[in-house]
């Protein structure tokens, strides 16, 4: 256990910049470029990384990310693997690293075991959406801090203020705010649901606010900031991935992308 | 033991409500009205009319003279083959788009997999005035085509889900994406005991009329106060819920859940999931179902696409992890014959599905002053096709011999 050092991705939110944050998964386009993407991405200027775990049916994904699983699961893709490659790489890359994925492959893996590992290769931070909040509080929660594991949790304009409050205490490193009622990389505009992201702005949070979902350009990023304190692209990324691995074009895109 | 959901929506340790934080609210606000919508005299009188004088209901406990004779004991069909809509599905859609209403939504969508549910949600929402969208996997909107024209008629849209196995599982997905992407204005109605809290339950309290007319008839018939077996076929298991409800605190009444085997348990074509699952979090709940090692959700198999998902509800799991249901796997091969006996000997052409609870009967044993009623979910016009290759096949293959 690191006692004494705090967890990367806490520290990164320290700083008053906006963040930008990039999703992709696991083991797509080809098994090991996971560990190609990592690196390119971390001498970018990308500030901490989502990594999605595939999962054969995943109901918060769209079209373009439920196809990257797809992909990702034919290629053979694990979280054993997952585990393996990071373990390998992490001693090379110190940016902040979030996993992301649906509940039933961490469970059927081990929850204790899961949060175990994450520290052992370097994760700093879990997201699985359709994880209760009062589960990870009766069950899982004590795993999460053994592991100096940051629990994120999502916020969206269905959460009442209520529950934003509790999401707010019970989540570390950041929350993240849908930036509306959709599924990852959908059409809608982002800012349609003006009143809850002026919310956002007025709310006085704990953790620093990231907005994610639709955010897709550099124009997307700059209304995101105006509301929280960063912004994650994932989809538009992963569209990038889509045909195998290409250094140029990938480069092309986070330039394009971030100032 | 308590067959009950606790407070948090669990049967034991399966159940719960395991979905993304847009859904949430939809589901708490659920949650916390549901019962007392149910409860609401107001709404039991509209429900109650709606399926006596559109429905058809009561529907006839009909003493079998043929499986009678044919297990030396007492066997009843309950008939919710002669509900309109042609099964069960149409008591579970009425009472939730009317719960819907109630709730302020203005349009609905629902998964369906060989269109029965599918067909009695577009029934329920032209009647209640509702718009509504049936996600159905490409897949089955090949094999169930005369469902999908049916639906169309009935003034729904049908939505291809083409992610997946594009089938059941996968039109779920899509359905739980739309409201998703639709949770202010979007009722889903779930056809089956699955999903998270409170559509289990709920949808068991709306079956429930099936065990609900049981309990009354059995006395009328046999002079027995209770059934001695209640068989029911369980795919995600709403007919087997409705059948069992009433008494699931009788232990004198066994319950015989009878599980589609596909080509048998062992071929890798199987949607047997208390067999051949185990415990995970699929579609918003905990419970039993067919899965990888590292938990990727397997395809099921079964010639029913009614019962071609790969898990059950949490009430079913609860009940097969206490013993107080039995659960018989049977074949494709099995039920067809089932199937095609009753459709000889009695002239009723029962939906495969059902054909499955018809064929578990051969697997029990029975005393001569049993009572034992099978639940007839529904009706088989729609798997005429498949009956008739089968039956051509099996007449061949005894010329041949």
């Amino acid at each position: 256990m690191k006692i004494f050092e705090e967890n990367r991705l806490k520290t990164i939110f320290h700083s008053p910049e906006k963040k930008v944050s990039i999703y992709f998964t696991a083991g797509y386009p080809a098994l090991i470029d996971t560990v190609q993407i990592l690196k390119l991405l971390a001498e970018s200027k990308v500030d901490f990384v989502e990594i999605g775990i595939p999962f054969s049916d995943s109901v918060m994904d769209g079209e373009v990310i439920l196809d990257s699983h797809k992909v990702a699961l034919e290629n053979g893709m694990t979280i054993e693997i997952l585990f393996d490659q990071l373990e390998k790489i992490r001693e090379q890359v110190s940016i902040p690293i979030v996993l992301m994925g649906s509940m039933n492959p961490v469970y059927q893996y081990g929850f204790e075991k899961f949060c175990r590992r994450c520290n052992e290769v370097g994760v700093n931070g879990l997201l699985l959406p359709d994880l209760p909040l009062d589960d990870y509080e009766n069950y899982y929660r004590v795993w999460y801090q053994q592991n100096d594991l940051a629990p994120i949790f999502m916020i969206s304009p269905q959460t009442n203020d209520e529950r934003i409050k509790r999401i707010d205490m019970l989540g570390e490193g950041f929350l993240y705010a849908l930036s509306g009622n959709s599924t990852t990389g959908g059409s809608s505009e982002i800012g349609k649901s003006s009143d809850y992201l002026k919310k956002l702005l007025n709310h006085k949070f704990i953790n620093p606010v990231v907005l994610g979902f639709n955010i897709k350009t550099k124009a997307d990023i700059k209304f995101a900031n105006q509301f929280a304190d960063g912004a994650i692209v994932g989809s538009a990324f992963v569209k990038t991935l889509k045909g195998g691995f290409d250094k140029e074009r990938i480069v092309h895109f986070l330039e394009d992308l971030i100032e | 033991m308590n067959y009950q959901i606790d407070e948090n929506g669990f049967y034991g340790p399966y159940g719960g409500a395991y979905v993304p934080e847009v859904l949430f609210s939809n589901i708490e606000n659920l949650g916390e009205s549901y019962q007392a919508v149910l409860n609401d005299p107001g709404f039991q009188k509209e429900l109650s009319r709606l399926l006596k004088l559109y429905v058809g209901r009561e529907t006839p406990l009909y003493p079998s003279p043929y499986l009678s004779g044919l297990y030396q004991t007492n066997v009843f069909l309950k008939r919710e083959d002669l509900c309109h809509s042609g099964s069960h599905k149409i008591n579970n859609t009425l009472g939730q788009v009317l719960i819907a209403k109630r709730l302020g939504k203005t349009r609905i969508v629902a998964e369906t997999g060989a269109g029965s549910h599918g067909v009695a949600t577009a029934m329920a929402c032209a009647l209640l005035k509702l718009p509504c969208f049936i996600y159905m996997g490409e897949v089955d909107i090949k094999r169930q085509f005369p469902n999908v024209e049916r639906m169309r008629l009935l003034g729904a849209t049908v939505v291809p889900a083409l992610s997946g196995s594009k089938t059941l599982k996968d039109a779920t997905n899509e359905a739980f994406r739309d409201w998703i992407n639709n949770p202010v204005d979007t009722f889903y109605v779930i056809g089956s005991v699955v999903g998270p809290h409170p559509y289990p339950d709920m949808v068991a309290q709306l079956q429930s009329v099936i065990s609900r007319e049981i309990l009354r008839q059995v006395p009328d018939l046999t002079g027995k106060v209770m059934p001695d077996h209640v068989v029911a076929c369980v795919g995600g298991g709403s007919n087997a819920a409705g059948s069992f409800y009433h008494f699931l605190n009788s232990p004198e009444v066994k319950l015989i859940a009878a599980e589609a085997a596909g080509k048998g348990l062992d071929s890798g074509f199987t949607a047997a999931a208390t067999f051949r699952g185990k415990e995970g979090i699929l579609h918003g709940s905990k419970t039993k179902f067919m899965q990888t090692k590292e938990g990727q959700v397997l395809e099921a198999h079964s010639i029913s696409a009614g019962l071609d998902y790969p898990g059950i509800g949490p009430l079913h799991a609860w009940l097969h992890d206490t013993g107080r249901a039995q659960f018989i796997a049977v074949t494709d091969d099995e039920a067809l014959d089932a199937g095609l006996a009753l459709s000889e000997m009695e002239g009723i052409i029962p939906a495969i599905e059902s054909a499955h609870a018809l064929a578990a009967l051969s697997h029990l044993d029975f005393k001569p002053d049993d009572v034992v009623v099978v639940c007839l979910s529904g009706r088989g016009d729609k798997d005429l096709e498949t009956y008739i290759q089968y039956s051509n096949f099996k007449k061949t293959s005894h010329e041949n011999i």
